[in-house]
């Protein structure tokens, strides 16, 4: 069969349309985007078999597919390492309410922050949760591991957390396909009680829990991703987690490895899987992607017993991705670089696209607040975060989705004026309308800019669920109306903008201003495909 | 065969299409390969690269150590510098010598075309111009990559396939700038291993 080059996060999507899924649940977020993407453009999409529009957030994306799950069908949900922070109130409790059918909730990871504001590791997530976690090595395992993974899900009646990085979300390789299952038919669980988390049922329910994890070590749908190989020298054994064992086998080309190695990529495993190389070999180097979770499950809070290599010792950064080099370092092996780079270059960070009306609306901003003497504003999660940086500098926060609204509320309750949010369209529909709510309620004087591009436009222009509905949702909120105001960023409207920002900074009640423009690339891209459809029919 | 391609350049300047190009002839030759992409907030301006890795045996990596890349392509001369810590000894660099300028202190390209000159085998190429007198200058990385086509190990027809399999989408008339910006990179290249 003819291999098909995909990204990893194209793999898990193929997987999950090959293995039967109803319903795909996301809110796009690097490095997890590709993976609805890929199942949106898909055949089995196109033709209704498969529910998969873009969800608010990650939390109503988790609460839908576990809706889904329920009616006997299967789904995944999708998101990046944070947004499972956003869901994690709805993934936890589902541990606990179990799934009837399969459901598998994708993290992806972002060590190295690439383009993310921390690198947690979600593998802790599973084991919070005590849900079964999977940690592919390569594209065709995450393919692979998609089938078993429903299967696991629907034999223990649990979610399960499939956790990738970064390198693995967007890297493209070879993968086969298998034999697509067809979808699970509409089947209502028998105890519907078990979803009802009242204490009496959630505390019988957190015992099956903690009884199913016990179990899940032995079943082999996880046991036969845990690999060991013997070798001959055995000064040394090799933990790997997941994509490590990668970088470590680049090191050893033609199978060249001469030390014991377990190769893990599901959890919870057996203690029996650790001694295989624990009773061989005295001293053990722990390589993983991430935190150090079996690192410090391996040393204990003691540290008496052998001697473990990894990110506790310093052996590895504790700090961003894994590399093949840095685990050269880590085994003494020789790295022959090339020349090193010229002084002369210079860092690249991103910037605001030529012609963005982000652009415009922050030299408006900056204006605006110059006579208040504030140094800037709150800000939030997309491409407006750029004006942290020269000419702008007029930023003060990016914390979390939503956060620039809030912090804008505390703020003010703490006496800053004016107190100004800037956030955009599809971030303030995801965290952002709970806050103002908070604002209107207390009557909070608070600017809450809606940076509207009338896309997601960071994560590369997907569609938001705020277009064409913000200015009813603010009023609806309880702004009132005439401290809605909307206002085109563009040049030629600068004064007029300036002044309309510094009247509503001067309300002393929550406004909101909509500076609404397309994104520059999402309006290209519209273009393009008009023009090329025109060229088409031309042709034709 | 083996051949660890590092392919650089600004977000927007078609790197990923070189990489999507070169990896669609390397399956259709059933070699394994890995392929690294950089998406999201860098795309913006900012500096991208992609590794690619092919060879007739199981990649492991999706990252290229250092000291181990053939070849660096570039769309941009000050990111094919960026670069160098991965190049291989006896490794190419293939890069545009026009210069993408949207920082404050992007250094004098006179001298980065020199540092690049340092390089034992190293191509420059005014891409931007070719691919204009081709039919556009998006076709600019097309250009770069027939340049750099005779170091990727893959045959020029296999590539030639892929580029039209790349951009059929896009109408015929695409297609064909693309093809002629490809083809006028290979020669540009060829002539010159001649005459040095």
């Amino acid at each position: 069969m003819q291999k098909l080059l995909l990204l990893g996060d194209e793999a898990i999507a193929q997987g999950a349309i090959d293995a039967g899924i109803s319903g795909m649940y996301a809110y796009p977020g690097t490095p997890s985007t590709e993976i609805m993407e890929y199942v949106q453009s898909s055949p089995e999409a196109k033709s209704g078999r498969i529910e998969c529009r873009w969800s608010s957030n990650e939390k109503t994306a988790m609460e839908s597919a576990l809706g889904m799950s329920f009616c006997g069908k299967r789904a995944m949900v999708a998101m990046k390492h944070v947004g499972l922070n956003v869901a994690a109130d709805a993934f936890i409790n589902s541990a606990i309410t179990g799934v009837n059918g399969g459901l598998i909730v994708v993290a992806a990871d972002d060590p190295s922050m690439h383009s993310s504001q921390n690198e947690q590791d979600s593998r802790f997530y599973g084991k919070f949760a005590y849900v079964p976690v999977f940690e592919p090595r390569n594209q065709q395992e995450a393919y692979n591991m998609i089938f078993d993974a429903f299967e696991l899900s629907e034999k223990y009646s649990t979610p399960v957390l499939l956790r990738i990085p970064t390198r693995l979300a967007h890297s493209r390789s070879g993968v086969e396909r298998g034999e697509q299952i067809p979808e699970k038919k509409f089947n209502l669980p028998d105890d519907t009680k078990r979803f009802i988390l009242m204490p009496l049922i959630a505390r019988k329910r957190f015992k099956v829990l903690l009884d199913n994890y016990e179990k899940l070590q032995f079943d082999y749908r996880l046991g036969k991703y845990n690999t060991f190989r013997d070798g001959p020298d055995r000064t040394l054994g090799i933990i790997a987690c997941g994509i490590a064992v990668n970088y470590l086998m680049e090191n050893f080309i033609d199978d060249s490895l001469p030390y014991p190695l377990l190769s893990i990529a599901t959890y919870p495993f057996s203690r029996d899987v650790i001694k295989d190389i624990t009773g061989r070999c005295r001293e053990i180097l722990v390589l993983e992607e991430g935190y150090p979770l079996v690192e410090e499950q391996l040393r204990g809070i003691l540290n008496e017993g052998r001697k473990v290599y990894g990110k506790l010792d310093g052996t590895i950064p504790r700090d961003g991705e894994l590399n093949p080099d840095i685990v050269a370092a880590a085994l003494g092996i020789e790295i022959k670089k090339g020349p090193p780079m010229p002084g002369i270059v210079r860092s690249r960070p991103p910037s605001f696209c030529k012609g963005c009306g982000h652009a415009d609306m922050f030299n408006a901003i900056v204006e605006a607040i110059k006579p208040y003497g504030i140094q800037g504003v709150f800000s939030d999660i997309g491409c407006y975060t750029l004006a942290a940086l020269p000419p702008y500098s007029c930023i003060n926060s990016c914390v979390d989705m939503g956060a620039s609204v809030t912090m804008a509320v505390g703020a003010a309750d703490a006496g800053l004026f004016p107190s100004i949010a800037v956030i955009g369209d599809s971030t303030f529909t995801h965290s952002g309308m709970p806050g103002l709510l908070d604002a209107v309620v207390k009557n909070s004087p608070v600017t809450i800019i809606i940076a509207d591009n009338l896309t997601t436009g960071m994560t590369g222009g997907q569609e938001s669920n705020a277009t064409g509905r913000l200015q009813g949702i603010c009023t609806g909120i309880g702004v009132a109306p005439e401290h809605v105001r909307t206002i085109v960023p563009l040049p030629k409207n600068h004064e007029e903008n300036v002044r309309i920002l510094r009247e509503e900074f001067e309300y002393r009640g929550p406004s909101v201003i909509i500076a609404s423009r397309e994104c520059i690339q999402a309006g290209a891209r519209r273009r393009k495909s008009e023009r090329i459809e025109k060229q088409k029919n031309q042709e034709e | 065969m083996k051949n660890d391609i590092i392919i650089a350049g600004v977000g927007g300047q078609g790197i990923l299409s070189i990489a999507a190009i070169i990896g669609l002839a390397a399956v259709e030759k059933n070699l394994f390969l890995k392929q690294s992409e950089v998406h999201g907030m860098s795309q913006r301006g900012g500096d991208v690269v992609s590794h690619l890795r092919l060879s007739d045996k199981p990649v492991h990596s999706d990252l290229i150590p250092y000291g181990r890349a053939g070849l660096i392509i570039s769309v941009e001369p000050m990111e094919a510098l960026r670069h160098l810590p991965w190049l291989a000894s006896d490794g190419w660099i293939v890069t545009n010598s026009k210069p993408y300028v949207n920082i404050s202190d992007y250094p004098d390209v006179n001298e980065i075309i020199e540092k690049i000159k340092e390089i034992k085998n190293s191509i420059i190429i005014d891409a931007d111009s070719v691919a204009a007198e081709c039919g556009s200058e998006k076709a600019a990385n097309m250009v770069i990559l027939g340049a750099a086509s005779p170091f990727t190990g893959i045959s020029p027809e296999s590539l030639e396939e892929a580029v039209v399999k790349m951009f059929s989408k896009k109408g015929n008339q695409i297609v064909d700038i693309n093809l002629k910006a490809f083809r006028a990179g290979r020669r540009f290249s060829e002539t010159r291993e001649i005459s040095t």
